[in-house]
């Protein structure tokens, strides 16, 4: 079974999000869908500044399986975005919930985190 | 329930994820495809290519029956254990499969042709075969597995007998020979040296180990597409199929035209498509971010095309394809990757050859 942090938000798109306070959110991809796409070979991320909205799609990953659109999960401004991945897209096989994550966003409207999914909800959604 | 090859166990074993291929349970990947991939350009990887089928053709006429059935000629193999790529064309000049035979004794053959394709595959020679008095056997009871690689060779001659090291020993590309319980064959579907070998199924999964433990990587399916496209050669059913030429799959080398009165299925046809003309097959290569796919809109000098195939290239760090293009393209081409327009260079569909870049 893949692992499914409880201290992570999910959304049914297979994006997590976590709080690191003064309403910061980190994004990255679950390890259950970087399994599906198998290798990871180009993470094409939005710019430092990029408004988002909840549900948009804001980055592309490509893997050696297909191109997948990534959903912000929360409206914000992107903060930070993760220059790693620029050399080493697999990161996001290897640790997709640490040095693999995608970007940072100032979120805008906390109230949209009673949309995610915790832990045992996206897990229901990933047993379907 | 999916048919399992007498590895399946092996797999499983080896934490290999499975998935559907046309019917057969098999080995996408054993965790990294991109790993499997750089095993086998730099080092020794082996397939589990079970699935595919081999069908011996028996009979005093057998070398004029595929002579009749097959594009490419069969007088070509004058020493015993030579091998031969072909495509089997039906009448309208379309490519039913294509295959390897081998040249084993003058009344012995063997064929071996994709799985995807088998039911209509042994329909179609069973049907011709009757003509000539061919006996056609299939060999479900056989297994097969590829060792490819720059070490390949070395690392299975430590699981050979003195005899079979000596049946192998100076073997050159494109032969096989029966050795012991082995048919070792030097052939493959990625570009690199090394063997493929039949096997009776009874004994394929201690070979597999001895294999494992001679330090040749499993590969999965994912990095035989990456290996096999890198080198340039078609996968049947996305570069052709029964509505493509052969001259629009870059198969025209395969296609022995003289002497001219040997008559083959579909000959006529290609005969009139050469004659017409035909689109083409081409690689392209995309050295800027991005993966070019199946299906994408490749717009070129004087027409439009697609892609048959495409993939990142883990040898070369950037993206590849084959397309089937008007014939006449030029130099550069642009892709329709998701509704942007971008420029890519038109080459030779070979890519990679021997773990050396040939582009």
């Amino acid at each position: 079974m893949s692992s499914i942090p409880n201290t992570l938000k999910y959304a049914s798109s297979h994006e997590w999000a976590r709080d690191e306070g003064n309403g910061i959110y980190t994004v990255g991809i679950t390890e259950h869908a970087q399994g599906l796409l198998g290798d990871m070979v180009f993470v094409e991320l939005p710019d430092v500044g990029d408004a988002v909205t909840q549900g948009d799609d804001c980055a592309v990953a490509e893997s050696v399986k297909a191109a997948s659109d990534i959903y912000a999960p929360l409206s914000g401004e992107i903060v930070e975005v993760n220059e790693a991945l620029a050399d080493s897209p697999e990161l996001v096989n290897s640790s997709p919930y640490e040095d693999g994550w995608m970007f940072k966003i100032k979120v805008s409207d906390t109230a949209e985190l009673s949309a995610l999914l915790d832990a045992a909800g996206y897990k229901n959604s990933i047993d379907e | 329930m999916a048919n399992q090859t007498a590895l399946h166990g092996k797999h499983l074993e080896a934490g290999a994820k499975m998935v559907d291929f046309f019917g057969w349970d098999m080995p996408i990947n054993y965790g990294s495809q991109i790993e499997e991939h750089h095993a086998v350009r730099r080092d020794a990887g082996m397939f589990d290519v079970s699935h595919m089928t081999i069908v011996d053709l028996k009979g005093a006429n057998t070398r004029a029956f595929l002579r009749y059935l097959l594009a490419n000629d069969v007088a070509k193999l004058t020493v015993p254990g030579k091998a031969l790529y072909s495509g089997m064309l039906n009448e309208a000049g379309g490519v039913i499969d294509d295959l390897i035979v081998y040249f084993l004794q003058e009344d012995f053959f063997r064929l071996v042709v994709n799985s995807a394709t088998r039911e209509k595959d042994l329909a179609h020679i069973n049907n011709e075969a009757k003509a000539f008095d061919v006996t056609v056997t299939e060999r479900p009871e056989f297994a097969m597995i590829a060792v490819q690689g720059p070490n390949a060779k070395a690392k299975v001659a430590t699981l050979l007998s003195a005899e079979q090291q000596a049946a192998v020993a100076g073997m050159k590309p494109f032969f096989g020979v029966q050795a012991g319980d082995l048919f070792i064959a030097t052939t493959g579907y990625t570009g690199e040296d090394g063997y493929e070998i039949a096997l009776p199924n009874g004994q394929v999964a201690d070979f597999w180990q001895k294999l494992l433990d001679a330090g040749v990587a499993p590969a999965g399916l994912g990095a035989r597409d990456t290996l096999r496209l890198e080198a340039g050669m078609n996968l049947y059913g996305q570069d052709m199929d029964e509505t493509v030429s052969p001259l629009a799959a870059n198969m025209g080398w395969t296609i022995a035209w003289a002497p001219q009165e040997r008559d083959f299925i579909g000959r006529k046809a290609i005969e009139q498509h050469k004659a017409e003309g035909t689109f083409k097959l081409v690689g392209l290569v995309m050295e800027q971010k991005g993966v070019l796919r199946h299906g994408q809109r490749v717009v070129v000098e004087g027409g439009e095309g697609e892609i048959t195939s495409g993939t990142f290239s883990p040898t070369l760090g950037y993206s590849i394809a084959m397309a089937r293009v008007p014939a006449t393209a030029g130099d550069t081409a642009e892709v329709d990757i998701r509704g942007k327009m971008v420029a890519v260079k038109v080459v030779k569909p070979a890519f990679v050859r021997m773990g050396k870049k040939v582009i």
